[in-house]
């Protein structure tokens, strides 16, 4: 066990509670009843899986010896002497304490952007979780497992709307090119390994992310090309940071409504 | 022409074995974002393990207008019931 372990497992879960939260905003305003439900739908397989890491990760902080606990409590916003629970990292830790990628706090704005950033996502999970089956962590490998059933489902139901808005009309196609180019910088990240993704490599608990990225490469191309999408350039400058706490403005807008009523009151539970 | 999407008419096997029953409908711009919206729509409780999706035009409905002559006939037609012969007892439920 250790510290890099933590945040190993943070990184993954702050990726799925982030995406969750964004995606859980079209609730009730979904362009149709239909997929006012699914995106909905989605949005809880996310928080699912968030729940599972935060769990396994507050297990991970709870057994860490006094020392290295109160070491990185303060990293964490959390009080040395407090026992972690699944919710004490989504709610007592502040922006630069989260480790998601800088992709999943984008904002909605429309269908396209909303489509085109659970797309780079959903063919990222697909082939990380495929990989992360075999992990040597057992916990890992079972919450991998069960996960991929649904990214799988997520893909299928991005690639067709990243289809079906390419392939469409004159201003879906435009506005699906738009919002495919305006993420793609923000791809990069999914690929580079932090400190914490490097040390559990070498454990065998982590995959190499540059083996997962010729695939992802690729599948997002075979997709784009059925949308008639132009593929952005595969070297173009790339935003970093998220893994390591560095985060766009919306990350503090985010942490203000999910955070909210922790944070007005501390503690309360219903 | 309608801005509206089709309508699609929706049933769902709930297990194995079973039959398809309708279930209900929804709108959808072509067959496979009919299957996906059934499946986030209707299947999100484990209601079903197969969907069938049908474009709700293609479903020909008799005419409620004529329910006096398609199905009163059938009324006073008793011997159409397979109730006039004597089950052996071994025979418990039929």
């Amino acid at each position: 066990m250790s510290v890099n372990k933590l945040n190993y497992i943070l990184q993954l879960a702050d990726n799925a509670l982030i995406i969750g939260h964004r995606i859980s905003e079209w609730c009730g305003h979904g362009p149709i009843l239909e997929q006012d439900i699914a995106i909905t739908n989605t949005a809880l397989d996310h928080l699912g899986q968030a729940r599972s890491l935060f769990q396994y990760a507050a297990s991970l902080y709870n057994e860490l010896p006094a020392e290295e606990r109160a070491a990185i409590a303060p990293n964490l916003n959390i009080a040395a002497d407090q026992i972690a629970d699944e919710d004490t990292f989504p709610y007592h830790r502040d922006a630069w304490d989260f480790r998601n990628v800088q992709l999943l706090e984008q904002d909605n704005k429309d269908w396209a952007y909303t489509v085109a950033r659970s797309f780079f996502y959903d063919q990222f999970t697909v082939l990380h979780y495929t990989a992360l089956r075999s992990s040597t962590d057992a916990t890992v490998a079972a919450i991998a497992e069960k996960s991929l059933k649904e990214a799988k489902y997520h893909l299928k139901w991005s690639s067709e709307w990243v289809i079906r808005l390419g392939d469409g009309t004159e201003e879906s196609h435009a506005r699906m090119q738009e919002a495919i180019n305006e993420l793609w910088a923000y791809t990069g990240e999914l690929f580079m390994a932090s400190e914490a993704d490097t040390a559990m490599l070498a454990e065998g608990v982590a995959t190499a992310l540059d083996k997962i990225k010729t695939d992802w490469f690729t599948n997002v191309y075979a997709i784009l090309s059925e949308a008639t999408l132009a593929m952005p350039d595969a070297n173009a400058w790339m935003h970093a940071g998220g893994k390591t706490g560095t985060h766009t403005e919306h990350m503090g807008f985010i942490l203000t409504e999910l955070q909210y009523v922790q944070r007005a009151y501390p503690n309360m539970t219903w | 022409m309608s801005q509206e999407w089709p309508l699609w008419e929706v049933f769902i096997r709930s297990k194995t074995g079973l039959d398809h029953k309708h279930v209900g409908s929804l709108h959808a711009a072509d067959a496979a974002m009919a299957m996906e919206n059934a499946r986030d729509v209707y299947t999100r409780r484990m209601e079903g393990v197969s969907i069938w999706v049908v474009e709700s035009k293609h479903i020909h409905a008799s005419n409620p207008d004529e329910a006096d002559s398609m199905y009163d006939p059938a009324n006073d037609k008793v011997y159409r019931h397979p109730t006039f012969y004597v089950l052996p007892k071994e025979v418990e439920y039929m």
